[in-house]
């Protein structure tokens, strides 16, 4: 890895990297200028030959996703950038918008011309008030230099972007439950199809995508999608469905470790490089438990699985979900699995939108059980009914509309399956018995006096 | 719609709210950006501004209801603190003490994740991931984020706005 330089991160600690004049004193906004007088089938071209995959946790090839936009479709067509980053463990926006928004900008203009859009909207976490200053005051700067607006340097192509502001729901940053949310309604999921590229916001054709997907649009435009390929982990021959996983990727570190933060390396890191080699290994001394490999919706690698690389196809190997963010939580050897998947399913209960029963009802009551078992008073054959929640929701099941639920179910499905012992322990440690109590559990939900 | 003297919104907010329509192709798409002009202006949005917004964007106000309950965001019967904490609960926060943070702070200020301070300084309220899991645990406190907090730090924060920890 000795070779590998940085380019998402490469402006991040200059002085005023946020700011226009620092961004185009290291050649930003070139490509936006050339691509200007480009067709728009090469840019997308250019995009599809470089095998990017989207980068906020679904990996769909991006220029694919582009092509399914109707081609001759008068307009108007909608760019929506997910910006509402709310998966737990991950930050890797936030760092990118805050400290170099004028590339994250640079990256949505590019992909709104190829697209044929004349509006983009930034859905922006109501968290991120940094990231909406600097946003805003970078969009002010680029009409100042009129690189938006009408008429955008003469070429005929025009484009407005707007920010508009998230208020605390892990469900915005869903796509279509978004899109909902930007039209001005509850922001609940929509089933699909029709996919947004046919019919999104405003029941017209729309593209959403990641903060860090358009990030890399505009490397690519830079430097071309053979360099993007250059890097990471090529496609499996033997899987005609494996996409490859090409280009730098940002890794987000957190937990117990002695140096979190955001690594960016090519794909394909494993769980041990990205703890060891970046993040100073687990913290005081202590060995890894387990490790979330991509945002806490992907589940759980144990600690014979930290060879895992950290690409689209790695953790799905290992029982995992998925690489979804790519945001690794470390958990060490002193931390109890049962507190563990207590906190993950609390987030799930909190955050499940309501529309779907299955989803709605199996996240609390999986907290329910939890509570109990924390509480002292968990049965072994619990973990069978938390075992049977995590196989009854979610998009693979079949029973939901959207896939927050995969994401409550993989911790419960990947701690029961790789850390049964420990729950079991402690049930039989505190609840010897076995005793089933009818009256009222304590709640760990707020905060005890 | 009402005259200004008998409205409850302020000019001021109605005119900011009408600045954000012409981003839109539709009205109701304003909703949100108007709940956050009033959250902002006024630390709640009662129910004669849910109203109000509904005349602007020409909508039944059980539409804006609709759309502002289902973010458990917006506060209704009486307006937030001067300073709203947002401490996270989530996984890397939580691993790294945050929920005892959050404990500590509460018990400091002598109220439940939800509640206001009696001298209206401080709301505190749990959160889920901040996207700040770099800096575990932390906590959002109007647009500043509290990195690496502990219970000193928090002690601090506290003071800062005036309020005397009790002592434990
Ligand atoms: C419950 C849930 C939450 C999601 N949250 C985000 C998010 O915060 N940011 C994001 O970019 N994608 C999120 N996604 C994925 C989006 O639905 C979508 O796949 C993505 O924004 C597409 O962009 P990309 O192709 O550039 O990755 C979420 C998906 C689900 C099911
Ligand atoms: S799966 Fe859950 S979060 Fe997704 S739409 Fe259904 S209820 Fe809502
Ligand atoms: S878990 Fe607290 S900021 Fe992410």
């Amino acid at each position: 890895m000795a070779e590998f330089e940085p380019v998402l991160l490469a402006n991040i600690n200059r002085p005023n990297s946020f700011t226009r004049k620092e961004y185009e004193a290291t050649g930003g906004y070139q490509s936006w200028k050339k691509v200007l007088s480009m067709d728009r089938n090469d840019v997308i071209d250019i995009v599809k030959s470089s095998n990017l995959r989207g980068r906020g946790g679904a990996g769909f090839p991006t220029g694919l996703k582009w092509t399914f936009l109707p081609k001759d479709h008068p307009g108007p067509i909608y760019f929506c950038l997910n910006a509402d980053e709310s998966e737990p463990g991950t930050f890797n926006n936030r760092i990118l918008m805050e400290q170099d928004p004028h590339q994250v900008l640079e990256g949505l203009m590019i992909s709104s011309y190829a697209t044929r859009t004349s509006t983009a909207y930034i859905y922006l976490r109501y968290e991120y008030p940094g990231c909406n200053k600097r946003l805003q005051d970078a969009i002010d700067e680029c009409y100042a230099a009129g690189y938006l607006g009408d008429n955008i340097q003469g070429s005929g192509y025009s484009l407005n972007i707007y920010i508009h502001q998230g208020a605390a729901a892990y469900i915005c940053g869903e796509e279509t439950g978004l899109i909902e949310s930007i039209e001005g309604k509850r922001a609940w999921p929509r089933i699909k199809p029709p996919f947004p590229a046919i019919e999104g916001v405003f029941r017209k054709p729309t593209v959403v995508n990641n903060v860090e997907t358009v990030a890399c649009v505009k490397h690519i435009l830079d430097r071309g999608a053979d360099w993007f390929k250059s890097m990471g982990v090529p496609a499996d021959p033997n899987n005609p469905r494996d996409a490859g996983s090409y280009g730098p990727k940002l890794y987000c570190l957190s937990g117990h470790v002695e140096k979190p933060g955001c690594y960016e390396a090519p794909l394909g890191l494993t769980a041990r490089q990205l703890i060891e080699d970046f993040g100073g290994g687990c913290w005081k001394g202590r060995s890894v438990k387990a490790v979330i490999p991509g945002g806490i919706s992907m589940g759980l690698l144990g600690p014979d699985e930290l060879d895992c690389p950290l690409d689209f196809a790695g953790p799905g190997k290992y029982g995992c979900l998925g690489l979804g963010t790519a945001a690794a939580v470390v958990i060490d050897d002193q931390t109890s699995i049962v507190d563990f998947l207590h906190n993950s399913a609390r987030f799930f209960a909190h955050e499940s939108c309501g529309q779907c029963t299955p989803c709605r009802e199996g996240t609390s009551w999986a907290l329910k059980m939890l509570n109990r078992i924390k509480a002292g008073r968990g049965r072994l054959k619990d973990l069978d009914l938390l075992a049977e929640i995590g196989d009854t929701i979610g998009i693979i099941p079949g029973t939901t509309i959207c896939g927050l639920s995969d994401g409550a179910a993989w911790p419960i499905k990947n701690a029961i399956k790789k850390f049964r012992g420990e729950f079991e322990h402690y049930i039989k440690r505190t609840n010897p018995d076995g005793y089933m109590v009818t009256d009222p559990v304590p709640v760990f939900e707020t905060t005890a006096h | 719609m009402a005259t200004a003297q008998e409205r409850f919104l302020s000019d001021e907010i109605v005119d900011e709210i009408k600045s954000y329509i012409p981003r839109y192709p539709s009205l109701q798409a304003v909703t949100l950006p108007a709940l956050h002009i009033v959250n902002r202006h006024l630390r709640y949005v009662p129910m004669q501004a849910v109203i109000e917004i509904a005349e602007i964007l020409e909508l039944a106000p059980a539409q804006v209801q609709d759309t502002l309950t289902f973010y458990g965001f917006f506060k209704q019967d009486k307006p937030h603190g001067q300073v709203r904490a947002w401490v996270c609960r989530s996984m890397s926060c939580a691993i790294r003490g945050g929920e005892a943070v959050l404990d500590h702070m509460c018990h400091q200020a002598g109220i439940h994740p939800g509640e206001t301070t009696a001298d209206g300084k401080l709301t505190v309220e749990y959160a889920e991931c901040l996207g700040a899991c770099d800096f575990a645990p932390c906590m959002l406190a109007g647009d500043d984020l509290h990195k690496n907090l502990d219970k000193n730090k928090a002690d601090i924060f506290l003071d800062d706005l005036g309020i005397k920890a009790k002592k434990s």
